[in-house]
């Protein structure tokens, strides 16, 4: 039970940015930003509860500087429409450059041990794993059982219906990208603050990428996502286990396996995988 | 003219903006900061040569990404194709240390290009028979990659000792000429001019080079003229892993002289915006990677002047992005509706 309990914290920030960035690709849009976003959420989070001394309000300002930074995406990708890949990769540059810099400046260039107060837990469970497995659910619920979720798919599948059909996309959208740089903010944020009780350089390592990765691994289900994430916890874990019990084996082979896995899905689904069609086609209306 | 002009005025007008604002925005003094900049990157010799170091890699790959983008393949795999590449070259080395140095030097960097094409090829494959989206392929084969390059750190190209994973040290006979044994600047420089040529002459001056273009521009224009856009995409795919290959060959052969954890330095994901910046053309390319390149050293340079690390550049990179696309949609769309109201 307890192991079961430490995957579930170790992919609760995976979980959190993967379902959020399922609801803004749904929504036609890819937000690769992600990963910078999950960094700068971890990075403020730890900044805010040094000077409050509260892991909530870390875990607050978290969530606020995620969707600070999705708008700040959205306005280029959508006000602007350029392209998405590019946007997102100028905010993962963007954030990895600040939150390094302030750090540095900060804390000295070698960063000096860095110790602040942790989410509190009972029994190996918190609020935010709890609030990760429920977001799961109330995400598959929001997209597939609304009428919010039916307009959000359609911008996502068929943008012109959308605005037929009187909803705006654009609004659509900004809303979707808030909500994925929330929960991506949040889980940037119990990185730093659930997990570790510190920050460190670039301590995301690619968590972003792999979000987006296990998204389309989920095939864009909340409920596979969260399945994905969780089995690449798992997966993650047993290296140690086959370490500790001396088992040779070139553990990064099965590390290298859900990332192939996913590849293997999508060929094998190839143009019938369940991606939205308009997926990173930027929108606009016609006068 | 006004059409070429226009992204380099947008381009230089982002840039300088968003290095002003990064110094303000960090409190640092500005005149000084930037003449530590200027001193550490193309205000001395020893910055100069900094600066073309640095350039080197970026060179390569912003051109491999400019080549794959021109296609419409968003290739966002260089990080894997760096490594791909690097275990090709690094294997050549090791398969070939009985052949002369000068059969065996070509050769290995042949084997770093042709492993981070196959890399490329991989995506490309997976778009134009199966339709998988080439940002998110790329994206998952860049951990397949970082995955297969500890392993092989570990395991087949080990150093001999067998402690650290880590390969051995190549033959001197075999690195990259050096001018001088003051600095690390090394022949692959040379390498990285060429391949602006090359880049720029298979674009613009020949037929294979304007399918590719047609290919990304207007797939349905290609096909009406009976070119197949999937053919060009994986040609265009495979230059662009080559190309990233190659530069993490030159890196290996040129500096580090052997591979270990942390090689690929993020180069992967810093080409995107030197390709971005140089507009995607060769002759752009090439000197946004200087220019990139000369922030590197000058930051080198502030660095050790201000507990202050380079990676202020990263803040600047996103920041002219960011900047220079916002400031060429703006005048495009002013253009476009200009236009209109003449008509």
């Amino acid at each position: 039970m307890s192991a079961l309990l430490a995957i579930l914290m170790y992919a609760t920030p995976l979980v959190l940015a993967a379902l959020g960035e399922t609801v803004v690709q749904k929504a036609g849009v890819i937000h690769i930003g992600i990963e910078g976003t999950m960094l700068a959420g971890a990075f403020f989070g730890v900044m805010a509860t040094l000077a409050t001394g509260s892991p909530w309000v870390g875990l607050g300002v978290g969530v606020l500087v995620g969707m600070a930074l999705a708008l700040l995406s959205g306005v280029f990708a959508l006000g602007l429409s350029v392209d998405q890949v590019v946007v997102g990769t100028a905010v993962n540059l963007f954030a990895l450059g600040l939150t390094r810099t302030l750090f540095a400046m900060r804390f000295g260039a070698s960063g000096e041990l860095l110790s602040v107060p942790k989410v509190p837990s009972w029994q190996g469970i918190d609020v935010v794993m709890v609030l990760a497995v429920a977001l799961a659910a109330s995400t598959h619920w929001l997209l597939f059982r609304t009428s919010w979720g039916l307009a959000l798919r359609s911008a996502g599948e068929m943008p012109q219906a959308t605005e037929a059909a009187g909803f705006s996309v654009s609004v659509i959208r900004y809303a979707a990208l808030a909500f994925g740089g929330a929960t991506a903010g949040l889980g940037g944020a119990y990185l730093s603050l659930g997990i570790a009780g510190s920050f460190a350089d670039n301590m995301t390592a690619g968590r972003g990428f792999l979000a987006i990765a296990m998204v389309t691994f989920g095939r864009w289900k909340p409920g596979l996502v969260l399945g994905a994430c969780l089995l690449l916890g798992w997966l993650d874990g047993l290296q140690f286990t086959f370490q500790a019990k001396g088992v040779e084996l070139p553990f990064q082979l099965f590390l290298a396996l859900p990332y192939m896995a996913a590849l293997l899905v999508l060929a094998g689904v190839g143009r019938g995988a369940h991606a939205p069609a308009a997926l990173a086609v930027p929108f606009r209306r016609s006068r | 003219m006004r059409k070429a002009l226009l992204p380099a005025v947008g381009a230089l007008l982002g840039l300088t903006v968003a290095l002003v604002l990064t110094l303000v925005a960090f409190g640092l003094p500005l005149a000084d900061s930037l003449r530590l900049i200027w001193d550490g990157s193309l205000g001395s010799p020893g910055g100069l040569m900094r600066t073309a170091v640095k350039a080197t890699p970026l060179m390569l790959m912003g051109l491999g990404m400019a080549v794959a983008w021109r296609a419409g393949m968003y290739n966002i795999g260089g990080e894997g194709q760096f490594l791909a590449g690097a275990l090709g070259g690094a294997a050549a080395a090791k398969v070939l240390t009985a052949v002369p140095v000068l059969l065996s030097k070509p050769l290995v960097f042949v084997s770093g290009f042709v492993w981070g094409g196959v890399f490329a090829l991989v995506a490309a494959w997976l778009l134009v028979k199966r339709g998988v989206n080439v940002v998110i392929s790329t994206i998952l084969l860049n951990f397949v990659a970082i995955q297969m390059f500890e392993w092989a750190l570990t395991g087949p190209l080990q150093e001999a000792k067998g402690r650290t994973p880590q390969t051995d040290r190549l033959p001197e006979a075999l690195m990259l000429h050096r001018f001088d044994r003051q600095n690390d600047l090394h022949s692959g420089v040379l390498i990285a001019l060429v391949a602006v040529m090359v880049v720029y002459a298979i674009l613009f001056l020949t037929p294979l080079g304007f399918r590719i273009r047609l290919s990304g521009e207007n797939p349905r224009a290609a096909r009406a003229s009976r070119i197949p856009p999937s053919r060009y995409q994986l040609i265009a795919m495979a230059m662009s892993g080559g190309l990233c290959g190659l530069a993490a060959t030159v890196e290996l052969l040129g500096i580090t002289g052997q591979l270990a954890k942390g090689f690929n330095q993020q180069l992967g994901f810093i080409a995107i915006p030197v390709a971005l910046l140089g507009n995607l053309h060769p002759l752009g390319v090439g000197l946004s990677a200087v220019y990139f390149g000369g922030l590197f050293a000058g930051s080198e340079n502030l660095a050790r002047f201000s507990n202050f690390g380079t990676t202020v550049m990263f803040v600047i990179q996103g920041a002219a992005v960011l900047a220079y696309v916002g400031v060429r949609t703006v005048l495009e769309r002013r253009q476009v509706e200009g236009a209109e109201v003449e008509t």
